[in-house]
């Protein structure tokens, strides 16, 4: 590490850019966790021990695998939904001035707001907690797509005409293709998004997952349960983001040189 | 035999500006016919009137394949610019274009085709990895894979250096003789005009109309460095001053065949 880090050319370029900062936090935390001596401060070496123990001994699995089923349902309903819903908005005028006052109302409607109604009208159900996810998540998708849609090139649409493209190909071969941009920048900010308001909704009204959990590591004031919690999520996005999204998006951009 | 037959009554721009006029011309099956006019004159509204990409306008526009063959005539467009997927690689770019009814047809394997445009092994390329010439490259032969009847274009070879356009121009006539498809040929240079076409076709500025129809009766394959090409540019010149910036001169009219 010390060697990467004096070479400071090659540093920004190599792995250890992505991993030092990282590090530089935990030991941050440490020292200040040693020093304050709190009992709302663990230091992270007690929180790794905690999601040990959660992990072999508790139910951090079964929680985390349920958080992360409703995560990843409510995710693909949000892109789908919303990819169609901006590529609508984008290409048509008429659709565009129909549904953007709507937009912008789901757009502005606080989560919490979305969630209880969901449950009061839906009761409280899987369905119910899945549904307020994507109310809450599909307009994003839509703003940003439909941005997408309005920046198509028209001239590369004309060439699928002219060869006589069947609207399949044109579709995944001309007009996909230049909407990448946009969908990986929502599901970047979809993920985030979306597990978040997932453990709000699973803390108002399901009896499992991480929210829950967090909950109740709240009721007993366990704050290294809940840091635990978060460190086991935050591992999981860093993988999806690592084995995931950056490999798909590389290979995606590939063309670009 | 009559190929196609165009008669544009009116084409006006969504400004209301009026770009086309009684433009009427027709063209027979495998003719090279060049389109010269100013800038600004519907050159390119011509053409994506006969590609159908715009359909607004009033007239009639007949392409007719004849009683030997079925169905609609294949249509190629050429822009002028490449207009590759810059995300498909150089033989994706290809094989878009080619749907199940030209692969029936298509013998020669996609390699062998690049190696005669002048890109061997240039198949896994992406278009951002070529250079300007050789984009048109590939598009030149996209526009010829799908076996066309009518091959439009517009203007293609018009951002390139001397040399390069001069290769592909040869690399045109080269393919153009290889299946013969009538080619509407835009240009506002009238040496690459002479250089290339059966028939050069002149038209007015805005609302244009054509004023001259100049058959050219010189062997193919021509360069623009040919002595007849640079002859007969320089006594088209002399006789109509004016000619390309869309008017004829009264005085010297009287003997040529000038279009209705």
């Amino acid at each position: 590490m010390q060697s990467a880090l004096k070479s400071g050319k090659t540093f920004a370029q190599g792995r250890w850019a992505r991993i030092v900062p990282p590090l530089v936090l935990v030991v941050f935390w440490q020292v200040l966790a040693v020093a304050l001596q709190s009992r709302t401060l663990p230091p992270p070496t007690e929180v790794l021990v905690g999601l040990w123990q959660e992990l072999f001994g508790g139910d951090l699995l079964f929680h985390l695998g349920m958080t992360l089923g409703r995560v990843a349902i409510s995710f693909v309903v949000a892109m789908l939904v919303g990819t169609g819903l901006g590529i609508l908005m984008g290409s048509s005028r008429p659709w565009d001035r129909v549904l953007d006052s709507f937009l912008i109302l789901a757009l502005n409607i606080p989560a919490l707001v979305t969630i209880i109604l969901c449950y009061i009208w839906f009761g409280l159900s899987e369905t119910a907690a899945v549904i307020a996810v994507t109310v809450n998540k599909i307009p994003m998708v839509a703003i940003s797509l439909r941005e997408g849609a309005r920046a198509v090139d028209k001239n590369l649409l004309q060439v699928a005409r002219v060869y006589r493209l069947s609207r399949r190909d044109t579709f995944f071969k001309v007009y996909l293709p230049q909407l990448l941009p946009y969908l990986f920048g929502s599901a970047r900010n979809g993920l985030s998004i979306i597990w978040k308001i997932v453990l709000v909704v699973e803390l108002l009204g399901r009896s499992n997952g991480v929210g829950f959990q967090i909950g109740n590591f709240f009721h007993f004031f366990d704050i290294k349960g809940i840091l635990a919690y978060t460190l086991a999520f935050v591992m999981v996005i860093f993988i999806v983001e690592a084995l995931l999204l950056r490999p798909l998006e590389s290979y995606l951009n590939r063309w670009r040189t | 035999m009559t190929f196609l037959s165009v008669d544009v009554r009116k084409k006006t721009y969504a400004n209301g500006c009026c770009a086309i006029e009684n433009l009427s011309f027709s063209a027979q099956a495998g003719e090279f016919v060049a389109i010269v006019g100013p800038s600004g004159a519907g050159k390119t509204s011509l053409l994506n009137l006969i590609a159908g990409l715009d359909q607004e306008m009033q007239g009639s526009i007949d392409c007719s394949l004849g009683p030997q063959r079925q169905g609609q005539p294949r249509i190629s467009f050429m822009f002028q610019e490449p207009r590759l997927m810059p995300w498909l690689s150089v033989r994706q770019n290809l094989e878009m274009v080619i749907t199940p009814e030209v692969q029936l047809k298509q013998r020669t394997p996609l390699p062998d085709l690049l190696a005669l445009v002048g890109l061997p092994g240039c198949g896994d390329l992406f278009p951002g990895q070529l250079s300007g010439g050789m984009q048109r490259r590939v598009a030149l032969l996209r526009a010829f894979i799908v076996e066309p009847d009518l091959l439009l274009m517009d203007e293609p070879f018009q951002s390139l250096d001397a040399p390069t356009a001069h290769q592909l121009r040869l690399l045109l006539q080269d393919l153009w003789q290889r299946t013969r498809p009538t080619v509407l040929f835009v240009t506002h240079s009238l040496r690459e005009a002479i250089s290339l076409a059966d028939r050069i076709l002149f038209l007015s500025g805005q609302p244009s109309k054509v004023i001259l129809d100049l058959p050219v009766e010189l062997q193919h394959p021509r360069t623009i460095e040919d002595s007849a090409v640079q002859k007969l540019h320089e006594h088209l010149l002399n006789q109509y001053p004016q000619l390309l910036g869309g008017q004829l001169a009264s005085v010297a009219s009287a003997k040529e065949n000038v279009a209705p």
